[in-house]
Parts: structure tokens; C-alpha cells; sequence
């Protein structure tokens, strides 16, 4: 088998919150291996920490401690608990990629835009951003005469598509997916999962989280289940 | 080879005479940047940080927490009392602080743009907005009459300023128009580093947005790298990668964008995005 792009050591995530005096467990002792054109299940009940870890790895939360190794398409390894800023920001915009459970955008960018922005962001020309956006919203079944239209006035399946299709536009190496079927009826889902189907073909190594057992079955190459976070009494026993 | 721009280290500036004190007893631990034993204000203290070529970090804290005379310093706007800044232009390489009067002039004029808060401070109101925008260009190396009309109507045009309106003053103009003049003059030149002072405050929240936008577009098409001064959540999570936090002359965190706002490490970030409207 193929050499893991991403290998999660021992995470775990804790949050302090000063005003309460409070330190609450996110996640604990997660370890887990990401292949390249394979995809791995995050699963386990709400609270366990699934979310968690795919912020940890993405760094929008500041890991309490474990190790992440990454291996870049320059064949280096990097640390994703322990890289730069500037590091992350670079690994963000070209190899790693994030599909959130709901599209944040600004109210005032048509769904186009929206899509194309991470390819402006690399430093495409806003016409082949948009050229590339048009061709993956029509893959993903978005109808046409909503491409110029902000996405706040679109239903929660059109929403979650065009939050995919600016996900999977620049062709991270390593996808992260929060629920990406959530809130698809079972036609539009079926294409979805058809098209995160033929994305392994293309390489790209995916963690995903899922709810439902049947996507898992359908979909995983591995699968990951969480155990909820050790509580705080017995933190502070050990 | 790395595409760093800027490099701080250790910028500060008290106001006052300074004592043995003013380091230990002020800050957020102390909660105030006044030493209570002389008097002297500690407006910043032991700034590092490095800012890369287009990219844009925020700086964000309340009132007399820093910011502002960070970024003053950096555009010689005022003097530290110790600290170091590596300015790297293409292949030179500059130490700010041991330039001498006229090559910080220099520096001013060509290579970095400011925005202030307060449109006074960054536009010449005795002359028109066609008229702020030659002064800077001809400071720079233009000297041709028409070529400078025409660079200036460009500008203007750039930033939306409706260029019939080139000739008249712009203390005629609206709070949101003086900024984009504001802008257009501070990208004149094409400088690879742009400061911005709270320059949406006060405005509109429509004409903020249209202000911010513009923003990142030039961003994006010149590749210009940017600090951005303010104490609006809203501006730093639209338009900053990273962020440091600043309260009482501090730095007391910095981090990506995204995690300052969902997983802030600090008691007084965290209270800060707690009040997040």
C-alpha cells in the first residue's frame, strides 16, 4: 500500500476558557493514518471529537498536544501541530483543502465567485477561476441560472454543493470533509457521492465525517471510530 | 528563497522618560501600559513578528493597546525607543531604523503607502484629489504633466472615484470617497507594503464593505502586502490570514485568523470574541 499522506499521533484537544475557570476535552488520544486516493471514515456520536479533529488538522484550533505529519507533493514531512503560520497558510491554499458542514460566504459574492476564490486566492486570473467553477458546479448538478446569484438565497442542498464544489476546485492533495451529504436529498447525494467516488480516482486522499452507515460502507477505505474524550475528573486523577 | 518582506524585532516606544519599572509593572497582567512610578506611557513593547509578500495581517486590540503606534513607527511616523525592522525590496536589503532622514523619505514616499483613520492626516486639503495623487507621484520619479493626469485618473478610476470629480477638493467629498482617494494615493507609487489605520471606521456599513472589497481586489491584483490596524473582528476575519492581538503596548497572541476567532488561547481574546456582535 501506498505511503500515508497524513499520520495523526496521540491528538487530543482541550479548551480553556479563562472567564469560567473551565477546561473542557474536545477530543483525546486520536490517532489515525490518510492514504492517497483512499478515503477514512471519522466516526462515533456527537461529542466525540470528529469535528475537532479535522479543525486540529486544518489548524483552525491550536492542537493540545500530538503529533500530525504531513507529506507534502514536495516530499518533505511537516508537522501540522508544530508548523508556521505562514506554513499552514502556503498548505491551505495549495495541498490541503477543507469542506465545512455550512457554507460561509461573503453576502455579496455570486455563487461563481464563491467557487472560484480559492483559485484566485493561488493566483489564477479571475476568468479561469470562473471557467473552472462553472465546469465542477456543473458536475455537481448546481443549475445554471443560480450561478450568479448570492448562495444565501439558495436551499441547504444548493448551499452545501457550492460549499463542495470550492472544496474540491483546486484539487487539494489531502480533503477534509465535514458531513458532506448532510443536507442533500437522496438524487442530488447519490451524485455527490458518485463525484467523491471518482475524486479517489484522481489521487486525492480524504477524511471524512459521516453519520450515516451506509455512506461509510459505500464510501470508506478505512474507517476510524472515536472514542468520547476522556472527562475531566479523571484528567485530573492521572 | 524566502518571500518575506518585513522583519520586527523587539519594536518598542514608551512616551515619557522611561524607568527601571515601566517594563515590569505594566501590560495586561497589570492592566494598564501607564508606569505608576514615572508616569510614562508604554505604548508598545517588544513587537516581533514577520509579514510576507502579499499577504495581509491584521493587528487588532482596543484603544491604547499598541496598534497604531506599531504601525506608525514602521512608517516613520514616529520614532521607536528600541527594536529593529528588516525591510526586504527585491534584492535589498534594508535596516529601517538606521536609514538616515532622506532615505526614510524615500522609503515613504515610494515604497510604502499609508491609509489613516482620519482622511486630514493622509490627504492634502488645500489642493484637489487629482492633485494629492501628482504630489506623490511626482515625489516618486514622474515628471511629465500629462503622463502624471493620466496615472492619477487611473488611480481614481480604480477606486471608484468618479474621475469628472478629479478637480475639486476633497474636503467636498464624502467620508467613503476621501478614503478611496486615500487608497489611490497610497498605491501611486506601487508600493509592496501598505499600512491601514482603522480605515473603515466611521464609515457606512455599506460603504465599509465596498471600502473592504476594493481592499482585497488590489490585494489580489498587485500582490501587495498589507497591515492591517483595527479593532473590528468583522475586518480582520474578512480580509487577514493572520492576526496578532495586541492590549496594553503587547503583543499577547497571534495565530491564523480562523483560529483567533474559534479557538482564542488568551483571557482577554477570548473575552474579546465573546463580545462579538
Amino acid at each position: 500500500m501506498n505511503q500515508a499522506i497524513l499520520s495523526v499521533e496521540d491528538y487530543s484537544k482541550t479548551f480553556h476558557l479563562h472567564e469560567r475557570n473551565k477546561i473542557i476535552p474536545s477530543a483525546s488520544h486520536v490517532s489515525l493514518k490518510v492514504y492517497p486516493g483512499r478515503l477514512t471514515a471519522l466516526i462515533g456520536p456527537t461529542g466525540v471529537g470528529k469535528s475537532s479533529v479535522l479543525k486540529g488538522i486544518y489548524r483552525t484550533y491550536l492542537p493540545s498536544s500530538g503529533r500530525m505529519l504531513f507529506r507534502t507533493g514536495a516530499g518533505g514531512t511537516v508537522d501540522l501541530a508544530q508548523a508556521s503560520e505562514h506554513q499552514i497558510l502556503e498548505l491551505r491554499k495549495q495541498e490541503i483543502g477543507f469542506v465545512t458542514q455550512f457554507l460561509h460566504c461573503l453576502p455579496r459574492k455570486s455563487a461563481i465567485d464563491v467557487v472560484a476564490e480559492p483559485l484566485v486566492a493561488r493566483g489564477d486570473t479571475i476568468n479561469a477561476a470562473r471557467a473552472s467553477a462553472e465546469k465542477i458546479l456543473h458536475q455537481l448538478a448546481v443549475p445554471s441560472h443560480l450561478w450568479n446569484v448570492h448562495p444565501s438565497t439558495f436551499s441547504g442542498g444548493e448551499k452545501q454543493r457550492v460549499n463542495l464544489a470550492r472544496g474540491l476546485i483546486a484539487h487539494p492533495r489531502l480533503l477534509l470533509l465535514d458531513e458532506p451529504t448532510a443536507s442533500l436529498d437522496p438524487v442530488t447525494a447519490e451524485k455527490v457521492i458518485g463525484y467523491i467516488q471518482s475524486l479517489k480516482d484522481t489521487g486525492i486522499a480524504m477524511l471524512a465525517i459521516f453519520h450515516h452507515p451506509e455512506l461509510v460502507r459505500r464510501l470508506a477505505d478505512d474507517v476510524v471510530e472515536l472514542a468520547p474524550p476522556i472527562a475531566l475528573n479523571e484528567l485530573i486523577e492521572d | 528563497m524566502s518571500n518575506k518582506i518585513l522583519e520586527v524585532r523587539g519594536l518598542s516606544r514608551i512616551h515619557g522618560r522611561g524607568c527601571a519599572l515601566c517594563i515590569p509593572t505594566t501590560g495586561p497582567d497589570f492592566d494598564t501600559n501607564i508606569c505608576a512610578h514615572c508616569g510614562s506611557v508604554v505604548a508598545a513593547h517588544d513587537v516581533n513578528f514577520d509579514l510576507y509578500r502579499g499577504e495581509i495581517l491584521g493587528i487588532i486590540g482596543e484603544s491604547g493597546s499598541g496598534k497604531s503606534s506599531t504601525v506608525k513607527m514602521l512608517y516613520f511616523d514616529d520614532v521607536p525607543t528600541a527594536g529593529e525592522v528588516t525591510f526586504f525590496d527585491g534584492h535589498e536589503q534594508h535596516e529601517l531604523f538606521c536609514l538616515n532622514a532622506a532615505q526614510q523619505r524615500c522609503m515613504r514616499n515610494k515604497r510604502f503607502g499609508m491609509v489613516y483613520q482620519n482622511p486630514h492626516l493622509g490627504l492634502n486639503f488645500q489642493i484637489s484629489a487629482g492633485g494629492n495623487i501628482a504630489e506623490r507621484l511626482l515625489m516618486s520619479d514622474m515628471k511629465h504633466y500629462s503622463e502624471i493626469r493620466l496615472r492619477s485618473a487611473a488611480l481614481l478610476a480604480r477606486t471608484e472615484v468618479p474621475v469628472g470629480r478629479m478637480d475639486q477638493n476633497p474636503k467636498t467629498f464624502s467620508g467613503g470617497m476621501q478614503q478611496r482617494v486615500q487608497i489611490a494615493k497610497a498605491l501611486a507609487t506601487r508600493p509592496p507594503l501598505l499600512f491601514l489605520d482603522e480605515v473603515t471606521t466611521g464609515l457606512d456599513l455599506s460603504v465599509q464593505a465596498a471600502i473592504l472589497d476594493l481592499i482585497l481586489e488590489i490585494q489580489h491584483e498587485l500582490d501587495t502586502a498589507m497591515i492591517v490596524v483595527t479593532h473590528d473582528l468583522g475586518v480582520i476575519r474578512l480580509l487577514a490570514g493572520r492576526t496578532l492581538v495586541m492590549k496594553h503596548g503587547r503583543v499577547i497572541e497571534a495565530g491564523l485568523t480562523d483560529q483567533i476567532l474559534e479557538d482564542p488561547q488568551h483571557a482577554y481574546t477570548q473575552r474579546l470574541v465573546a463580545s462579538a456582535l
